[in-house]
């Protein structure tokens, strides 16, 4: 029989001190999460809560696969956006807190007239829907519906001088907001940048949109790069800062293990990760549980309008 | 520090029938993990990866059972609670059976039964080796655990061959360790419990010998 005797430890002393000082902060997330429990009850769906902004006049582009795109939740709950935590279910789940306005992009260095774009202004240039293939590093791929514009457009804005040769893409760090950068799981603010020849090409995009819609927080909104040639960490989220430079910089991951992320980092099935093949891929929500996956293509299927990037380079050296 | 009062307790020793009911009982929550899976494929409430969900889940399930039957001489130690040493035997039992299943799930739904992709694997990358060394030394230890077995070999014999767990679970922890592509917190939580329980086994060992 166990019979309780009156407390003679005080909470505090059992709570951490950090998780003791945010007390009230508990109380008030539980009472926000009741609110939103009984707002579901009421009727409205968890999609309700970040109202989707459709985004007017978007044209189709021929670059376009003609592929099943992946529904709408496949790519807003399967996500690698570590700020928000390492597993793929956490930017669903804590991106939402992701401060998207005010929001501007610096562009600078090796240009000529550098300049700060506010988010607004980027959305009211002429946007287009560009269907690509998306070819995360881990082995699954997905089809995805963006809408953006050639970064080339932005790039031809400031007029970038003959010293810049790389583009390097700095991303939002907001640690009140951002779970995962208590971590020091990767170098935050996380960087990612490309050859000026790559970032110029046409089908380098500034993703602001998916499905008509504004970009979700978890995909990286309000303003993201869509490499897709590349595997999915080159296309960094939520870009605060772009800077033309003349030396190559580093990466996030290749601070984090170059042996195992290269700085160019295209789609190469013949080139595997140290730990596993990239020989196959698995298309996330098209192919069945027992369907073998699928062959992994040359720079992700683009080998067609890229490959003359890499002429005389070994990729295998350069991966 | 409160002293601990002894008290009487009657879960130091169960009369057969309460036995029966606890064993029972922790055989069907062991099979908890796999209706998960059995159920939330057809209904599509494995995730939008669920061939990942599958390999995951086994994994981790597998690494909790050989924790779990690690656990048991230490927490017999600590709370006098001698039943638990006959459910030592299932407990192992189910690391073997989830094993299994995440071997099958690498097999089937991620190589497709593509044997030189499966060879070149396990020849080529140090997770899987290891992962698959792990298995191979559960493989005698499942087939002794019979009753009849432990007869055959005899108690010394059998005993230096289960020895073979406190292997196969340092693999089992660096096979985790090694296939995560940057967060270790996971992996670093089940080397931590494994540390503390081949400590315990380490400290209990030196005593005796000391004695």
């Amino acid at each position: 029989m166990l019979i309780k005797r009156a407390g003679d430890i005080r909470p505090s002393e059992i709570t951490p001190y950090g998780v003791h000082l945010r007390r009230r902060d508990f109380v008030k997330a539980g009472l926000v999460a009741l609110a939103g429990a009984a707002g579901l009850v009421a009727g409205g769906s968890l999609k309700a809560q970040s109202v989707p902004v459709k985004l007017a006049g978007v044209r189709k582009s021929g670059f376009s696969t003609l592929e099943q795109s992946n529904s709408y939740k496949d790519i807003t709950s399967y996500n690698n956006y570590y700020e928000f935590g390492t597993e793929k279910s956490d930017p669903a789940s804590y991106a939402q807190k992701l401060r998207t306005r005010p929001w501007t992009i610096a562009v600078e260095g090796e240009v000529k007239r550098p300049k700060t774009f506010g988010i607004e202004e980027l959305l009211k240039l002429s946007l287009e829907e560009r269907i690509y293939r998306m070819r995360c590093v881990e082995g699954w791929s997905m089809v995805i519906p963006w809408v953006g514009f050639e970064f080339k457009r932005l790039a031809d804005q400031v007029e970038p001088t003959g010293k810049a040769k790389f583009v390097e893409f700095v991303t939002a760090v907001q640690p009140e907001n951002m779970v995962g950068v208590r971590l020091p799981v990767l170098e935050w603010p996380y960087v990612e940048a490309l050859r000026v020849d790559e970032a110029m090409h046409p089908l380098t995009l500034l993703a602001v949109g998916l499905y008509d819609e504004v970009l979700p927080k978890q995909n990286g909104a309000p303003i993201r790069l869509v490499v897709p040639w590349k595997y999915g960490f080159k296309s960094a989220k939520s870009i605060v800062r772009i800077r033309f430079v003349e030396k190559q910089p580093k990466t996030a991951w290749e601070k984090a293990a170059s042996n195992e992320y290269g700085f160019y980092s295209n789609v190469n099935p013949e080139v595997d990760h140290p730990r596993w093949s990239q020989a196959t891929e698995r298309r996330i929500g098209q192919d069945g549980l027992f369907s073998p996956k699928r062959k992994t293509l040359m720079f992700n299927g683009y080998g067609d309008q890229v490959a003359s990037l890499y002429t005389g380079m070994d990729l295998r050296k350069l991966f | 520090m409160r002293q601990v009062k002894p008290r009487a307790h009657s879960l130091a020793i169960l009369s057969p029938r309460v036995f029966a009911w606890t064993k029972a009982l922790i055989f069907v929550l062991c099979l908890g993990p796999l209706a998960r899976l059995v159920i939330g494929a057809p209904l599509d409430l494995l995730g939008v990866n669920p061939v990942e969900t599958i390999r995951r889940s086994t994994g981790t399930w597998t690494l909790v059972f050989v924790l779990a039957t690690l656990s048991v001489t230490p927490l017999r130690r600590f709370t006098g609670w001698h039943w638990l040493a006959r459910l030592r035997r299932m407990l192992g039992l189910y690391a073997f059976f989830y094993a299994v299943l995440h071997l099958i799930s690498y097999v089937w739904l991620e190589q497709f039964f593509d044997g030189a992709a499966i060879v070149k694997d396990i020849v080529k990358r140090p997770f899987i080796t290891i992962g698959f060394a792990a298995f191979v030394m559960m493989v005698p230890l499942a087939v002794t655990s019979t009753d009849a077995m432990v007869r055959r070999l005899g108690a010394r014999n059998w005993i230096a061959l289960h020895r073979l767990v406190y292997v196969l679970a340092i693999c089992g922890v660096i096979h985790y360790w090694w296939l995560v592509k940057r967060d270790i917190t996971q992996p670093a939580i089940y080397a931590l419990v494994l540390a503390l329980l081949l400590g315990f086994r380490a400290a209990s060992a030196y005593r005796k010998r000391r004695a």
